[in-house]
């Protein structure tokens, strides 16, 4: 498998790094490598084994249904880049 | 062509959010209208190093639908994550469920229209996932820039998929009804419309009978039922149009603008998202034991199917009334209060009162059910005394007024109180009437000569003087079989 | 003092010969000496050191001193500390400070420990060498012009150095294991779930475990009790509960004393030696002091058995589409909208954040996101993730097939010693290839540690890695501090830390 230029750019975007074109054949290279590397897991036939998602293979430990937070909504704007009147600040939304 | 040469296809998918105190992931209050960010945890807000806990009630309000709709409910089900870069989604990726979901199939009965044009019909649900909300993205201006309120992020949502069985707006609204009623039924989602509790995407496309589906657009965020009505019927007349000049449907998602009445495409199919679905790593599949879904199902109130049933079958009601009375969990437990202080001989009259005076004064006075000055006992009360003659209806109608503007005191008794203090009581006593007609009739000779020559009206004239002249107390029955014996004598 | 155990330096703490200020004061100078050759420390506050160990000396006064009590800490930069720089080695939190503390953060302040400050690491712990950090590289306190190993490397190289006697790390591939190898020092990453994550920044959420660093096996039990135990906030984290509530019985483990076992004898201990890890690929000199080892272990009463672990060699493919996968969904809160890292200059919201995330992280930050990216979306997802899913079991049942034949498994840390710093970063690849022996043991979720056990090439350390099936951190300290008991690997310095 080599990654194509195109799809270098396709995940870049979907990931939303900035990749300029002087980037994006380097990174390219690399990242075949890395597949060449991962590739080799095709080898195996692996019919019949059920993923393994987590290490734990126990259940979701619940939570009762209270609330335990408080405001504190100062500390955390404190290292936001951007805020007013209580809200973050983003270039518009468009829907 | 014409509208009738196309078949119309509807999918739901409505937005409940469930009824927690806390958020699905955090120790964060879902409560509605918080100063922007106060709300918002840590948990919510993404900060780094922070992971999710899942919240009991959200399971089990999901527990809940499921027994509801009688769906399968999965013993293990798995929460993945979906990911897209939105800022009001902080973690960049929204928790949600894909592939086990937490109810899967299951089905919803709905009455379409009214009157002798009413039909019955049952829509399949496909599944209904728990999720978390999002935040909110506020588009005043702030300098060009927009401003980012999460204080709803995190709010447990569970997403409620259809079949695509609707084959009308009024079916998808029947259908969008019956649900809201539902969930409000078991108490899992308040149901606000207004603030966003419960919100519709509908999935409409176009086809000619027995074609295979059409391309489906996806209209978002419906937050009322005539929002719902129009954007489909929009929708469903633009497809068509479209066809029909030879266009193509592009799958697409579509906002409603209700401004113009008209929606307008959001992204097409080209730019669709490719969300990358995995298993969330910081959650591990959650487990419902047949024992925690038995315990559910002892604490579910009766539903409005079993009720209606019951409704028709142990009290004879006809199926609309009995639809109407279980239109809302408010309306069938003031009902079946009623009954069950009058006895369920008079649960007819009793349904009468409920859906006539008592809902049409509600309306009136624009307040719940819930919250009506009159009590089922009260009800109850003035129901039996028309049941056994002591009052009639028009003046069991003056009795209700009365009780509702707090006179007669509480209790059963209410409705005696009112009659014996304004001296309502009925007249059955016979050789009264019988004193009180023969006045009526000396003193209307003209009617009894005319009704003698043949003028059957005559009669009806008598009646009305009679009952007037006993001030509306007099039992019309006997009135009328004394009225006729002695003009015949 | 400062190559003192901790258990001397409990005894002197309580027996008033140093007070805990006098404590911090001397790490805290050779902080001030060393690290600007080491660069061990992204962050060191001298102030609040003091103002904790005075409340640890008060502590100790009124007789309420724990094990840890007024013994100096430092924590990789990735555990969140209140009001302290967090910066996970990146631009991207720079200037983080983080509004709450990491469980583990809040359960070693209660317990009195004094912390220094936040070590050095391999950006949102993705390297293997700490070359990937936006503060500089760490150098290796046995030989300046090598690498400490990553990506705990200021971790390990701190207290190789002796600039602290104990620090925090992470293990998601093998980095609490492979620096305590290369930096001569001993390292233990527990079963995944014994260290609570909260507060811990993710980089492969269901690989990520925290752990312990320290001179001997027996500081890393002291530190490793302190930092283990059921959180809430975490729902991965145990033990659980009995049976929760819908009845399921959720099993439950409390790994108790992790000192408890230390002095038990190695009698019948059996030695599992998998014929995988002792191939062609490990160096000749880290060979020799394997072997030597394991001859001390035979001498200590243990056997030693072959074992296979059949498909180890797959975990590196594995883990490299694994741990990106989680990453790349793991990093996307990185924004820019309501902490860390905003573009000086962009155009609309798209902009924004391609520009702040390009800016924020690093090179090998962005190759993992963009692998794992890549094999999530649609259409490779089954080819590459559940793939390696399934390998990942397999390999898990390889390790559960090994242990009905012995109660450990040893072999090295990794392939060779630590190399010169810039010698790899070129091949990303034959950076990864570096953690062949260490991945097996996240991807299965067992408890894996490091300890000295000689030198390659006379001077730069050799670690003997020794795996154990789940919950059994006790046995695993238990093997090393015996081993430890009969050599002296582990109380060598390197000469700079004199």
């Amino acid at each position: 498998m080599s990654l194509t230029l195109e799809q270098v750019r396709r995940i870049a975007d979907l990931a939303r790094l900035e990749m300029p074109d002087a980037e994006a054949e380097a990174t390219r290279v690399k990242l075949n490598g890395i597949f060449s590397l991962i590739e080799q897991m095709q080898a195996v036939d692996t019919s019949g084994v059920e993923p393994m998602s987590h290490p734990q293979e126990l259940s979701q430990r619940l939570r009762e249904d209270r609330v335990s937070e408080s405001d504190r909504r100062d500390d955390y704007q404190r290292i936001a880049p951007q805020t007013e009147s209580g809200l973050y600040l983003v270039p518009k939304v468009i829907e | 062509m014409s509208r009738n040469d196309w078949e119309v296809v509807i999918g739901l998918e409505v937005h409940a959010q469930l009824t927690t105190a806390s958020k699905i992931f955090s120790g964060a209050s879902t409560a509605f209208g918080a100063e922007p960010n106060r709300q918002a945890c840590a948990v919510d807000l993404a900060l780094p190093g922070v992971l999710p806990v899942l919240n009991r009630g959200a399971v089990e309000r999901a527990i809940r639908f499921g027994l509801a709709i009688d769906a399968k409910i999965a013993p293990r089900s798995v929460f993945a994550r979906k990911n897209y870069f939105y800022p009001d989604l902080p973690k960049g990726y929204q928790i949600s469920q894909f592939e086990l979901p937490v109810v899967s199939g299951g089905s919803i009965t709905i009455r379409v229209g009214e009157g002798d044009k009413a039909y019955e019909k049952s829509v399949q649900l496909t599944r209904a996932h728990l999720e978390e909300d999002a935040g909110k993205s506020l588009h005043e201006d702030f300098h060009g820039m927009s401003g980012i309120d999460l204080n709803r992020a995190g709010t447990p949502l569970l997403e409620i998929v259809s079949e695509p069985d609707m084959r009308s707006s009024a079916e998808a609204v029947a259908y969008a009804r019956s649900l809201h009623a539902l969930v409000r039924w078991i108490e899992i989602c308040d149901g606000n419309m207004q603030e966003g509790s419960f919100r519709c995407d509908a999935n409409v496309s176009v086809r000619k009978p027995g074609a295979p589906l059409g391309t489906r657009r996806e209209i978002k965020n419906l937050n009322s039922f005539r929002f719902l009505q129009q954007a489909i019927e929009y929708e469903i007349q633009w497809q068509i149009d479209t066809l029909e000049d030879g266009g193509r449907i592009q799958q697409a998602t579509v906002l409603f603008d209700p401004e113009s009445g008209e929606t307008r495409v959001m992204r097409t199919k080209e730019d669709a998202h490719d969300y990358r679905y995995f298993p969330d790593p910081d959650l591990l599949p959650v487990e419902i034991s047949p024992n925690w879904i038995a315990r559910v199902r002892t604490e579910m109130p009766e539903l409005p199917q079993s009720m209606k049933r019951r409704f028709i079958e142990n009290f004879g009601l006809s199926a609309y009334d009995a639809t109407t009375l279980t239109a809302s969990r408010e309306i069938a437990n003031f009902y079946q209060a009623t009954v069950d202080a009058a006895g369920s001989e008079l649960a007819k009259p009793c349904a009468n009162w409920v859906m006539g005076e008592l809902a049409g004064r509600a309306n009136k006075a624009d307040i719940d059910l819930n919250a009506v000055p009159i009590t089922p006992a009260q009800l109850a009360g003035l129901v039996r005394r028309i049941g056994d003659n002591t009052i009639s209806n028009n003046i069991a109608r003056k009795v209700f007024e009365a009780m509702w503007n707090g006179e007669g005191g509480d209790g059963a008794n209410a409705a005696d109180r009112i009659i014996d203090a304004q001296g309502l009581r009925q007249v059955t006593d016979s050789g009264a009437i019988e004193s009180l007609i023969d006045q009526v009739l000396a003193a209307n000779q003209k009617s009894v000569e005319e009704f003698r020559a043949g003028k059957e009206k005559a009669f009806n004239a008598l009646v009305g003087q009679a009952m007037k002249a006993s001030r509306g107390q007099a039992n019309p029955t006997q009135v009328n079989e004394i009225l006729k014996r002695k003009l015949s004598e | 003092m400062i190559n003192a155990s901790l258990t001397e330096l409990r005894a002197a703490l309580d027996a008033r010969k140093i007070s805990s200020v006098e404590l911090a004061q001397l790490f805290l100078q050779r902080i001030e000496r060393l690290n600007p050759t080491i660069n061990a420390f992204i962050t060191v506050d001298p102030a609040l050191a003091l103002a904790n160990a005075r409340e640890a000396d008060a502590r100790i006064a009124r007789g309420e001193a724990g094990p840890l009590t007024g013994i100096p800490l430092a924590h990789k930069d990735l555990f969140c500390t209140e009001g302290m720089l967090t910066t996970c080695g990146s631009k991207m939190l720079a200037n983080f400070v983080s509004p709450y503390d990491a469980h583990v953060v809040s359960q070693l302040k209660a317990a009195g420990a004094v912390l220094l400050g936040k070590t050095n690491m391999d950006e949102f712990a993705m390297g293997s060498s700490n070359e990937n950090s936006h503060f500089g590289p760490v150098a290796n306190p046995w030989d300046l012009t090598r690498v400490p190993g990553g990506s705990s490397g200021g971790s390990a190289a701190a207290v190789a150095a002796r600039m602290v006697p104990i620090a925090t790390g992470t293990d998601t591939g093998g980095s609490i294991r492979q620096p305590a190898a290369m930096c001569g020092i001993t390292g233990i990453k527990p079963t995944y779930g014994a260290v609570s994550r909260y507060g811990m920044v993710a980089y492969a959420s269901s690989l990520d475990q925290g752990g312990a660093f320290g001179r001997s096996a027996e500081d890393c039990a002291l530190l490793l009790n302190g930092m283990v135990g059921l959180d809430e906030k975490d729902s991965t984290s145990f033990p659980g509960p009995s049976a929760d509530e819908s009845g399921l019985p959720v099993p439950s483990k409390d790994l108790g004393d992790l000192c408890r076992d230390l002095n038990k004898p190695l009698t019948g201990l059996r030695i599992g030696l998998p014929a995988e890890f002792f191939g062609p690929g490990m160096a000749d000199d880290v060979r020799a002091s394997i072997e030597a080892a394991l001859e001390i272990y035979r001498s200590l009463g243990a056997q030693t058995v072959e074992v296979s672990l059949p498909n180890a060699q797959l975990a590196i493919p594995a883990y490299y589409v694994i741990a990106p996968a989680e990453a790349s969904s793991n990093l996307s809160r990185f924004d820019g909208v309501r902490y860390g890292h905003r573009a000086a200059a962009y155009g609309d919201l798209d902009d924004m954040y391609r520009k702040s995330r390009a800016e924020g992280f690093g090179a090998e930050v962005k190759r993992r996101i963009l692998v794992g990216t890549y094999v999530l979306s649609h259409g490779y997802y089954d080819a590459y993730y559940l793939q390696a899913q399934k390998l990942r079991r397999l390999i898990a049942e390889d390790f559960q097939r090994a242990f009905t034949a012995c109660d450990v498994i040893a072999g090295p840390v990794s392939p060779t010693t630590a190399w010169g710093i810039g010698e790899k970063t070129a091949d990303p690849v034959q950076m990864y290839l570096s953690d062949i022996y260490t991945i097996a043991v996240n991807l299965a979720g067992l408890p894996g540690l490091s300890h000295p056990c000689g030198f390659g090439n006379g001077t730069l350390p050799v670690g003997l890695q020794l795996i154990g099936d789940y919950f059994s951190e006790a046995r695993l300290l238990n093997t090393a501090h015996r081993f430890q008991q009969v050599t002296d690997w582990h109380v060598r310095h390197p000469s700079m830390a004199a």
